[in-house]
């Protein structure tokens, strides 16, 4: 089985997010106000980053002083660090678009967004997701730390102008993957060192491969099934953050599904036993067919795949959405990482926690 | 051979807390308890085990500038000793601090986060806590390339709070705890103690003597 689809990573490398973005009131001095600026902003990159593009559209109406730029979703301060392409999922449980964002120049909000000085703070942010995904895949992060500057650079530059090869010709020496499907990650192996150092073996080089997950939980509790009447995120602590390293292994001769892996965390609501699902998958045949449907149809942002979901008793069901799709749970989870994981190799996957399951016969 | 990597499970967490609490309630201190506060935003749907936070709050902190501080008068030679039995002489100059250890399930070792606050309430910024440090502290943070203090999002309470990143902690923790018995690995209930008992110096919170005691 092929785990690897260029295809599908080259989607999620070119997915945008139409943008409208509004000067916020108080940062306006002229009448009238500047008509809002529409910006392509890529899911794999950082609000941030925009800023040099949004800034000359308003920059004659900015009152005089020194610039500390954030942006928010209907009040809500958005999360910098957090991929554009993951807020979107997250906050707009039915997509909008164009989204409907403010920016605002003054008046950082310090008590609830860490500091953000522009791209090099975005760019050591980055880094440091990188240091940690590479620290669980491989117990150490000497791969980054070792990186000379210019290949730190290139990487950088790859990532903000969105040059997927680019980016691989670099990231492929980190030695960070990809997943193979005997659950053999191509990583930096302890083999490798032992021969050059003669050292003992380290303990934690023996554990199962590790893969970094960042998921991003609402519970909404309503009714998933009209997803238009979600309410609008008011308050971060609504959303549960958990920055996880998940075991991966085969479950009893098959492959580990993305189900598997979401039990792991959310063992409740992933259940084997709450699964209901009218056309659960068994084997390698039918994964096969189910992430082939995938590459085909849903990979474009606005296409909102329907898909089955894991059901927990009679009161819980799930929406899991990954860069901007709902993947079927009975996906390979190693072709889910391979393929739709950000470029800091954590993949994110927001989770909506509601009351009734959006189940659909296929 | 095998060798420890310096980390802990997060069961081995869990055990190492209530350990850690014990320690703490016997060796006698007045500083105030440690709480853990679980994660209550998935509850039951989640698996809890190491989801949450050990919490001790309201720690007051003499003013460095404040005269005959004892943080001066501390050599280096001597353990750290617990004087929060001061009775401040000018409660305007004190700062107030909450420190809360977290587990990390990607390095799995715990992680400090900290907060600082002047008496009207005022969060204290990098600079301001700088200066409450002890200078071997500033010294360390400036020189070791794994000490360094950066601002995070409490992973529970969503909000920057400062914290020592975790990415050195297995190495030092290995060392401290089996320089002497490389191929063992030791036990692991007195890991947060032995941790906090390095950890507390570098954030100037005095860890009471007799907390890391060798197992």
């Amino acid at each position: 089985m092929e785990l690897c689809s260029e295809e599908a990573m080259k989607y999620v490398w070119e997915g945008a997010i139409p943008l409208q973005i509004h000067l916020h009131e108080s940062d306006v001095t002229t009448l009238p106000p500047p008509p809002p600026a529409l910006v392509l902003g890529p899911r794999i990159g950082y609000l941030p980053l925009l800023v040099p593009i949004i800034k000359p559209y308003f920059s004659g109406a900015l009152p005089p002083g020194e610039d500390t730029v954030w942006f928010d979703y209907k009040g809500l301060p958005l999360k910098w660090y957090v991929p554009l392409g993951v807020l979107f999922d997250l906050l707009c449980a039915e997509p909008e678009r164009p989204w409907n964002l403010t920016v605002h120049f003054r008046g950082y909000p310090g008590e609830v967004l860490t500091p953000c000085e522009g791209e090099e703070t975005v760019k050591w942010s980055y880094i440091n997701s990188l240091k940690e995904a590479a620290y669980v895949i491989n117990g150490n992060s000497k791969s980054i730390m070792n990186m000379p500057q210019a290949d730190q650079f290139d990487l950088w530059q790859s990532l903000i102008k969105g040059d997927m090869d680019g980016y691989h010709r670099i990231s492929s020496r980190l030695k960070l993957g990809p997943v193979g499907e005997d659950c053999i990650l191509n990583r930096a192996s302890s083999m490798q060192s032992r021969q050059a150092t003669d050292e003992p073996e380290i303990v934690g080089s023996n554990r199962p491969s590790r893969l970094p997950v960042r998921l991003y939980v609402r519970n909404v509790d309503q009714d998933l099934e009209y997803l238009e009447d979600v309410q609008t995120l008011d308050n971060w602590d609504s959303v549960s953050y958990i920055n996880r390293a998940i075991e991966f292994h085969k479950e009893g001769g098959n492959y580990m599904t993305l189900k598997h892996a979401m039990r792991n965390i959310l063992r409740e609501i992933f259940s084997e036993e709450a699964s209901t699902n009218a056309n659960e998958l068994d084997g390698t045949e039918e994964a096969d067919s189910a992430y082939r449907d995938l590459e085909t149809t849903s990979m474009k942002n606005d296409l909102v795949e329907e898909s089955t979901f894991g059901r927990q008793g009679p009161n819980k069901g799930t929406l899991v959405r990954i860069q901007g799709i709902e993947p079927d749970l009975d996906i390979p989870f190693a072709w889910v990482v391979n393929n739709l994981k950000n470029p800091d190799y954590f993949l994110h996957i927001c989770v909506y926690v509601g009351t009734s399951s959006k189940a659909k016969a296929k | 051979m095998y060798q420890w990597d310096g980390t802990l499970s997060p069961s081995e967490f869990d055990i190492s807390v209530a350990d850690l609490c014990e320690r703490w309630r016997e060796v006698g201190t007045s500083l105030p308890q440690w709480v853990w506060l679980p994660d209550r935003a998935l509850g039951a749907l989640s698996c809890n085990v190491a989801a949450g936070y050990l919490a001790i709050e309201n720690i007051y902190h003499q003013n460095a500038s404040e005269e005959g501080s004892f943080e001066e008068s501390i050599s280096r030679d001597e353990e750290p000793f617990d004087e929060a039995t001061l009775v401040p002489s000018n409660k305007n100059d004190m700062h107030i601090y909450d420190y809360h250890i977290l587990y990390s399930f990607t390095f799995r070792v715990p992680v400090l986060y900290f907060r600082g606050y002047q008496s009207d309430g005022c969060p204290l910024k990098l600079v301001d806590i700088e200066k409450d440090l002890p200078a071997y502290s500033l010294k360390l943070l400036r020189e070791s390339k794994w000490a360094f203090i950066t601002q995070e999002d409490h992973p529970y309470l969503h909000r920057p709070w400062y914290t020592l990143h975790p990415c050195g902690t297995g190495d030092w923790m290995k060392f401290l705890l089996c320089s002497d018995a490389p191929n063992k690995i030791p036990p692991l209930h007195g890991y947060l103690s032995a941790w906090l008992s390095v950890i507390g110096q570098v954030v100037g919170l005095r860890i009471p003597i007799g907390l890391f005691k060798s197992v």
